[in-house]
């Protein structure tokens, strides 16, 4: 065993010495033979996996305090059910779901509550969380829940175990995961999608979850299909882990319906849009759910917590965090407590130099953190330390659009960004959202990436629809 | 730690390709033209390439200056339009005639509208518009290629004094003792003789015409290599060319006698550089790729229709100013169609 890791950890070095170029022509050579499936435009920004693809999920030491906040999910938050100075056993519920799409908060550690208060959050305003401070000495076992089948329950108790097991989705959307697994009335899902994509650059978690927890992945599929009575799953892997893909299929029983497909290599091949029109070659259609084409999405590291958690009855308390980036000094893939504050896990890892940017996901969708203090969340799938950016890049000159069509090409939705931007420009955001279909960008910054005039189009996109939804709760409100 | 750490929104990367950098490698792209027309006709084209250049750029420079837009030479963009519309001309054309091209190209067809990424026509294009139909004769003046001496002394024309008719060169020409000199481009001589020059001259570049523009192949390697550096729409060129090879064809199956054959008129004129260079303009062109497709065509085809029917010899700027201004008209028809929209899901139909 210890030996096939050395074996594919020196095929990923080589693949990592590999250059830019090469990788880009070796791919597109390939690419003439076997073309893997894909979606319409997108754009390939550089990888830069190859820094933690290679290297197994590590645990580190506890933080001297967690901070838990009470909505790191889609939905109602949390509502605390501990009192300050309460002792907690790593497991324990300390906040519970008051509403069908929320989901409870379990003590990622053995410690006291020190504080229910506010706390910084990576999206600005400041929110409500239990701070806990651990205690070093306990063993850190998880001594609640008790044994039992999911196989043997039905699926509406799936459901259930689901939500008190407090699983969102961990690829960034952190949607609470038993709301995806229970249709609106009307609609079935015949096809389980289990995301393996992980598109955005620096990010390797889910692809380490798929070689070291190949086991909890598939009964975690398997407890999925049985709560969502789908047919079938497809694992979808970007072609960049053929490993990945290799493995799984070596490992998946020839009598269970799942199948592994390979996608192209292209961003955002993970969005949910985009990889159900890949492997399935069907489009959502505009303001729907996925369960509209009879399909759910499901991230690789979720069912693989789902796996985990289920049958031991347990809550998410951690998750696989990819710590990289050009300033960090080992970067790897760690196990991580909720919680934990950003400032401890870059101290663990070292930085080699100043830091720039902290971002919390990845890159393209991920968001800068304004304190370090802000901690791991469910949503967290990495942390990337960029280095201080120069001058002369940081104030990029922004030029006029040229109309050169780049970003029309780049858009995975076919949008016309270059027309919503210089409608944004004239604050015509009304036309914006009519004309344009301005609601269907999922800000995924592709148009941002290319644009040769630097113009920040999805910020622009961003502001535009909070301006429109503010206009339209004042429309609202003036009617009642 | 915390203290210096930066905030921006995402996506926190970039590809390093900017305007400067694309408006730059358009300019390394016209220099083998450039060169080759000054190779060819002498030192009067580079100095009408370096006065259409120098006044577009002081033109740009102005304006920007005068609506408080900072410095917009550097985008390059001017550069390109400053070449171009130095290739188009005559290479004897007076410089003050080529000055007044660039300075009403560059302030009537961009400065006017907002500078770069409003103008609606490619300025070159408006500047060579209003010399053509403001200096009818020194626009049709050519003058033999390869001429002995052309590196030491300049076409009679080229030095006519600013607000006087340009000094006329069939002395001068007829001085030169070439043989077969009608005075008439390939063009001309198709549409009003039916003599058709043999093709490789066409394309090599060996005959009359304006200055960068007779060598078809030298442009078709410089467009080609600049859509492989993917910065051209390569659907425009090919849909212009395969426009006016396609309007043609039948004409010439009918009549053979009368009417040119596509090759020669696709290496012949201006079409090439115009198909490669101008209604390639990121800019005036459509922004849709179906879009591009449409306007490509058709200004290929009214290139063709205006060669063969129009008082005028050569049609390629018109047709590309033309289908400037239908260019937006073709963006909203073609506007891409959005995913999960119109087209009814399959779960639907199940």
């Amino acid at each position: 065993m210890k030996h096939q890791t050395a074996v594919l950890d020196s095929k990923l070095a080589v693949e990592a010495g590999r250059s830019g170029l090469m990788k880009r022509l070796n791919s597109s050579f390939q690419s003439l033979f076997q073309r893997h499936k894909t979606f319409d435009h997108g754009i390939y920004p550089v990888e830069h996996k190859e820094l933690t693809a290679h290297k197994p999920i590590r645990r580190l030491p506890f933080a001297d305090e967690l901070v838990i906040p009470l909505q790191q999910h889609k939905g109602r938050p949390a509502v605390p059910i501990v009192k300050v100075g309460q002792e907690v056993v790593r497991g324990e519920p300390i906040a519970v779901a008051d509403h069908f799409v929320s989901v409870p908060m379990h003590a990622p550690a053995t410690g006291v509550i020190r504080a229910i208060g506010l706390a910084p959050t990576a999206e600005g305003p400041k929110t409500q969380a239990i701070y806990l401070k651990v205690y070093h000495a306990a063993s850190q076992e998880v001594l609640y829940g008790e044994h039992r089948e999911p196989e043997q329950m039905d699926a509406k108790e799936i459901i259930q175990a689901v939500q008190d097991a407090g699983l969102v989705g961990l690829g960034g959307g952190a949607f609470p995961s038993h709301v995806k697994m229970h249709p609106p009335a009307g609609r079935v899902i015949q096809t389980l999608v289990v995301n393996g994509c992980e598109c955005e650059p620096y990010l390797t978690c889910d692809h380490r979850i798929m070689l070291e927890q190949t086991d909890l992945l598939l009964r975690g599929i398997m407890i999925a299909l049985r709560a969502t009575r789908a047919e079938r799953a497809i694992i979808g892997v970007e072609d960049n882990k053929l490993d990945a893909v290799a493995h799984l299929r070596a490992r998946i029983p020839k009598d269970l319906p799942i199948t592994v497909e390979a996608v192209q290599t292209k961003y955002p091949q993970g969005a949910e849009k985009m990889l159900i029109k890949a492997l399935l070659d069907l489009e959502v259609p505009p303001g729907g759910l996925t369960a509209d084409v009879g399909v759910a999405v499901f991230n690789v590291g979720t069912l693989a917590q789902m796996g985990d958690l289920l049958p031991k009855s347990h809550g998410l308390i951690e998750r696989v965090v990819t710590v990289s980036g050009p300033a960090v000094a080992n970067p790897g893939n760690f196990m991580v407590p909720i919680g934990t504050p950003i400032s401890f896990l870059l101290n663990q890892v070292g930085l080699n130099g100043p830091v720039g940017q902290v971002i919390l996901g990845g890159p393209m969708m991920g968001m800068a953190v304004s304190s370090l203090d802000v901690p791991v969340t469910k949503s967290v799938s990495g942390v990337v330390a960029l280095q201080p950016e120069a001058p002369d890049v940081a104030r990029r000159q922004v030029y006029p659009c040229i109309k050169c069509g780049e970003c029309l090409n780049a858009c995975p939705i076919s949008l016309n960004p270059s027309m919503l931007g210089e409608l944004a420009a004239a604050r015509e955001y009304g036309t914006m959202a009519e004309e344009y279909h301005l609601d269907q960008c999922f800000e995924c910054g592709c148009c941002s990436y290319v644009c040769p005039s630097n113009i920040p189009l999805t910020q622009y996109f961003r502001i535009a629809k909070s301006i429109n939804r503010d206009a339209q709760k004042h429309h609202e409100q003036k009617q009642h | 730690m915390d203290k210096g750490i930066e905030i921006r929104t995402s996506p926190h990367l970039k590809r390093v390709v900017s305007v400067d950098k694309i408006m730059r490698t358009v300019v390394l792209a016209l220099l083998p033209i450039c060169a080759f027309a000054v190779y060819q006709f002498g030192l009067s084209a580079l100095l009408l390439l370096v006065t259409t250049t120098g006044v577009a750029i002081w033109t740009e420079w102005f304006f920007a200056r005068l609506s408080g837009r900072g410095n917009t030479v550097s985008d390059w963009s001017v550069v390109i339009t400053g070449l171009l519309l130095g290739l188009t001309l005559p290479p004897g054309f007076p410089l003050w005639m080529a000055a007044v091209a660039a300075f009403v190209g560059v302030a009537l067809g961009k400065a006017l509208f907002g500078g770069l990424g409003y103008n609606v026509m490619n300025p070159a294009l408006v500047g060579r518009a209003f010399v053509q139909a403001a200096f009818p004769v020194a626009i049709t003046t050519w003058t033999p290629a390869f001429a002995p001496g052309r590196f030491t002394e300049l076409i009679p024309s080229t030095l006519t004094l600013p607000f006087m008719q340009p000094i006329p060169v069939d002395a001068w020409v007829a001085g030169l003792q070439l043989d077969g000199w009608s005075g008439a481009t390939p063009l001309a001589l198709q549409k009003f003789q039916q003599i058709e020059p043999p093709i490789t001259d066409a394309f090599t570049g060996m005959i009359a015409g304006s200055a960068g523009e007779t060598s078809a192949l030298l442009i078709l390697i410089c467009g080609l290599w600049l859509a492989w550096q993917r910065m051209l729409d390569w659907r425009i060129p090919v849909s212009v060319l395969a426009g006016a090879a396609l309007t043609a064809l039948p004409f010439w199956l009918v009549d053979p006698g009368h009417y040119p054959t596509p090759w020669f008129v696709l290496g012949s004129g201006g079409l090439m550089l115009a198909a490669w260079f101008m209604a390639s303009d990121m800019v005036a062109s459509p922004v849709t790729a179906r879009g591009a497709v449409i306007y490509g065509l058709f200004i290929g085809s009214l290139t063709v229709i205006i060669r063969l029917f129009g008082g005028l010899v050569e049609g390629v700027m018109y047709a590309i100013l033309i289908g400037n201004a239908v260019g937006p008209l073709i963006s909203s028809w073609t506007q891409p169609r959005v995913y999960g929209a119109a087209k009814r899901s399959k779960a639907d139909a199940r």
